[in-house]
């Protein structure tokens, strides 16, 4: 195992920085946010940032392909991929198991060609937790955020950090590091995760009943009844991965770009004739279902949630999925 | 090493020729810039049709995967994009990409068996493609029946064909009707689910189904009274779409998205999931 | 406090006075209170809460649960009652069938204010007196409740009650507070330090319409940014500037109904101070028109729809009405 001295953290950073771009968790107006590190920009002290690191693979505006029309003519010049390659350093757990639920949309065939190139030049340094909020329930998503994968994992523990690397891109990096020691991590062994509030949550009730018992359940009613219908929470999760696509046109050229959109937002599923989602009760219980049934009924049991607890923490009425799995739980025995 | 372009990046197609079928539907015909039909598909895919700048949305596909020469789009006229498309002349230039989903399993399910058609207004659309692709294939399936039904003669999709060709192929029953008498109409008079249960179908056809909601909600219940079975009947959906490629999220009925596990379902494999979405 | 306001609901339900109630309701932990609405004295007394936490102004659901058949109760806070006047005045609200119960507030906290001290973890909190007892998974902490204070909390305007049926606690008064403070801070920098400052806070923007959706005064049955027909509906920016825009015009929108209520800034969840922008357009209605405060009472007219001849030109805003 490598190590590296936490008072000289920026020296590795600069070192990372001179190979690829890299990007760190830091504080921007107060909020903290993956930020692409230059001299003197310091590692955030929260536990994570206010945004997911998502953003890194699935941007909130995306440029798709420019149009250029002429009479009835119409030439497609589609946007470059990206091709940098760079490095996320301080994913933690929870973000770096949304990669996995995120690659199971974006890589599916077709896969989305803009995803897949961000994923393929990046290199992802995750960070373990020794210091969780009380909203954190990763751990009962089957998530260990003491070993938080990715390229490389991360310790940082008596003054030192410890790096692993975990795939070919992760021993490339580490190799390009050369003043790197080694050493062994020291075994740490935090009893606080045995006492966040929310460690015991269950969600495999969802994969053990039909998808109808959940959709036709009563409580949507009241479930939703004070939501705002505001995209909060679906745009600081990591595993929301709806987009719309628009034009946008100006000066003689038409911009088509991808942007994050929201199934709680009115016009998600709006048509010429209507929608099929006309209350804030069918969107709301669209973005749940789709996590907690949806998503893992097409893929091998994953639910669409990685315990991040952002949700319960941004949320303007907070309401979010503990509660609604909790409620939809109860209310099924 | 992404040498492949994106699947949203679309092509460039030129509009060849424009037929009024009705006072709100217009009938598309679509080649790539090289003059050649852009893609091959199966009947009851679908494709992405766009003009930058004004919007994209989904079709289905009304000419016969038969036609090699080029594609056709039955569209009416309802919103952004359709309305673009209904003031537009030949020779304009639109985008497209596709096919998108599974289409009907006309070489499978459908083989050899007697099919019965069952559209209204505009459902007759998608379901064109499959009649063509059976006309051509006539000596792989049974009999055909046809029932078709509109708000009046003039809002019938495809009438000269209909008249022209399906009407006189041998082993080929078609079936119209029209919602309200009118003075140059002396076919049947009455909406299509009761006119399914008045012609009291064998039940050992294999039923395509496409329409509005409501005229599938009846004639589904017609069809089970008569003694269909759900696993007897195909139809096809549409709902809002941004990619068609199962990413964009929009387009789901429970688990199941429409534009890549659908459009086309049988009707069993829906009774797991919800009837509103 | 809070056994006043659950005793009041629950027996406001069981007399008959309303068939509903609208009130906040129990989360997981001391801090995560939904707003709902409460239908029996049984459910009342089982999740009913009345904290330091109850922040969300319940006003904006009375646009549609007014209309609903029956009568509804609801609790106000003083800052909240400021929104339920001033959307009556926009008739918004049949009030006829609303029974409101105004609660007298301490000044909200939120677990934001407790993070800020470098609390981590919370999972429990007692008030003793002007104390907070705030247990985390690190150990217990004791905070002054004024420094838990929600930021918006920290200069409020009043502890008046307006239009209520009936008071919970004792009837408040204006209070002459510093809420301009940060504003006057940002007057005194230069333009260039200003549009720093904002472009910073607003680029934090992601767009997910949070304030906008809790707004009291932000009412419209579709929002010109999400009608496809008005020309600007857009999810996301098509240029960095958009985002500042949005919010610069949804400002304008709401000056001289805004009560200052703070929603927008306590729901933001990138923390932009968005009731700033407020806060500055109040401050220069006040200097250019008189004072006003949207949502006091139900007679002044409003500055941006009353004219006199006294007032400034929109081209050499230098007098105010009074000759300030």
């Amino acid at each position: 195992m490598k190590t590296w001295n936490l008072s000289q953290l920026d020296d590795l950073f600069a070192a990372i920085a001179g190979r690829q771009t890299l990007y760190i968790p830091a504080d921007a107006a107060g909020q903290p946010a993956f930020t692409r590190w230059e001299p003197g920009l310091a590692m955030t002290r929260a536990l994570n940032t206010g945004r997911s690191a998502k953003d890194l693979f699935f941007p909130q505006v995306e440029n798709l392909a420019a149009f250029q029309i002429s009479g009835k003519t119409i030439s497609v010049s589609p946007a470059q991929s990206p091709e940098e390659d760079y490095v996320i350093f301080g994913v933690r757990a929870c973000d770096c198991r949304s990669f996995d639920i995120l690659d199971s949309v974006f890589l599916a065939e077709p896969a989305d060609t803009f995803y897949q190139a961000r994923r393929a030049h990046a290199t992802v340094i995750t960070l373990a937790c020794t210091e969780p909020e009380e909203t954190c329930f990763c751990t009962s998503l089957g998530i260990d955020p003491q070993a938080p994968g990715g390229d490389i994992s991360c310790w940082m523990a008596e003054g030192r950090l410890y790096l692993q690397a975990n795939t070919p891109k992760g021993e490339a990096l580490l190799a390009s590091l050369p003043d790197l020691g080694e050493g062994e991590k020291p075994e740490t062994n935090p009893s606080v995760f045995d006492k966040l509030p929310l460690k015991d949550l269950d969600f495999s009730v969802f994969q053990e009943k039909p998808l109808l018992d959940w959709f036709n359940s009563p409580l949507w009613e009241s479930l939703s009844q004070s939501c705002l219908g505001c995209g909060s929470c679906t745009f600081v999760c990591p595993t929301c991965q709806c987009y719309d696509v628009r034009d946008f046109e100006g000066g003689g050229t038409v911009r088509r770009f991808r942007c994050w959109d929201s199934c709680m937002y009115s016009d998600f599923t709006m048509m010429a004739h209507g929608t099929n989602r006309p209350t804030q009760k069918e969107r709301f219980r669209q973005r749940f279902l789709h996590k907690l049934v949806y998503h893992p009924n097409n893929h091998q049991g994953q639910i669409g949630c990685v315990g991040c607890g952002r949700c319960l923490q941004k949320c303007p009425i907070s309401m979010n999925i503990v509660k609604v799995a909790k409620a939809l739980k109860e209310g099924s025995v | 090493m992404n040498m492949r372009q994106d699947p949203l990046i679309p092509m460039v197609a030129q509009v060849t020729d424009i037929r009024t079928d009705t006072p709100d539907v217009k009938t598309f015909r679509v080649v790539g810039l090289d003059g050649k039909k852009p893609f091959s598909h199966i009947p009851g895919q679908c494709a992405m049709l766009s003009m930058p700048g004004v919007g994209e949305a989904l079709f289905s596909i009304t000419s016969s995967p038969t036609n090699e020469d080029y594609m056709e789009f039955s569209i009416k006229k309802c919103g952004c994009v359709t309305n673009w498309l209904h003031a537009i002349e030949p020779g304009q230039q639109i985008t497209l990409r596709g096919p998108y989903g599974n289409g009907f399993p006309v070489d499978t399910d459908f083989a050899g068996k007697d099919l019965l058609f069952i559209a209204g207004g505009i459902g007759l659309a998608p379901l064109r493609s499959v009649i063509n692709y059976v006309r051509h294939y006539r000596q792989r399936y049974g009999t055909v029946d046809i029932v078709y039904g509109a708000r009046s003669k003039e809002d019938l999709v495809d009438y000269q064909e209909i008249l022209e060709q399906w009407c006189r192929e041998e082993g080929v029953n078609v079936h119209l009707t029209i919602d309200n008498p009118q003075p140059d109409w002396d076919g049947h008079v009455g909406f299509v689910p009761n006119y399914v249960k008045e012609l009291g179908f064998d039940t050992g056809k294999t039923v395509v189904m496409c329409g509005p909601p409501i005229m599938i909600k009846f004639t589904l219940a017609g069809l089970e009274e008569l003694g269909f079975q759900r696993d007897q009947v195909y139809t096809t959906f549409e709902l809002k779409m941004k990619c068609a490629l199962g990413k964009c999220g929009r387009c789901n009925i429970g688990d199941q998205y429409v534009c890549k596990d659908g459009p086309v379902f049988r009707l069993d494999q829906m009774t797991r999931l919800p009837d509103e979405y | 406090m809070q056994r006043s306001v659950i005793e009041t609901a629950a027996s406001l339900l069981e007399t008959g006075v309303c068939t509903r109630v609208l009130g906040w309701k129990t989360g997981e932990f001391f801090y995560d209170v939904t707003p709902a609405v409460f239908t029996s004295a049984e459910e009342v007394r089982k999740d009913m809460v009345f904290t330091p936490f109850c922040g969300a102004n319940l006003s904006k659901y009375l646009i549609a649960e007014s209309r609903k058949e029956g009568k509804i109760a609801v609790f106000l806070k003083p800052c909240d009652t400021f929104s339920f006047v001033q959307l009556q005045k926009e008739h918004r609200i049949c009030r006829e069938n609303v029974y409101a119960v105004g609660v007298q507030c301490p000044g909200m906290s939120d677990p934001d204010a407790l993070k800020a001290l470098g609390l981590k973890g919370l999972t429990g909190c007692v008030q003793e007196g002007d104390t907070l007892r705030v247990d985390t998974l690190y150990g217990e902490k004791a905070v002054p409740l004024a420094d838990a204070l929600s930021l918006r909390c920290r200069g409020c305007k009043s502890k008046r009650l307006h239009d209520c049926d009936a008071i919970i606690g004792t009837q408040g008064k204006d209070l002459q507070t510093s809420r301009f403070a940060q504003v006057e801070a940002l007057e005194a920098m230069t333009a260039e330090e200003r549009f720093a400052f904002w472009r910073k806070e607003l680029s934090k923007c992601i767009r997910c319409n949070a304030c906008r959706n809790v707004c009291p005064a932000c009412s419209c049955e579709t929002c010109v940014f999400d009608n496809p027909d008005s020309g600007v509906q857009n999810k996301a920016a098509a240029s960095s500037f958009e985002e500042n825009l949005f919010h610069i015009i949804r400002a304008f929108h709401v000056a001289g109904r805004c009560t200052d209520c703070g929603e927008c800034t306590r729901v933001c969840p990138q923390h932009i101070p968005l009731h700033l922008l407020n806060r500055k357009l109040i401050k220069d209605m006040n200097t250019l028109y008189g004072v006003y405060q949207a949502g006091a009472d139900f007679e002044t007219k409003p500055p941006m729809l009353a004219f006199t001849l006294e007032d400034p030109e929109a081209s050499i805003i230098t007098q105010g009405r009074n000759g300030q």
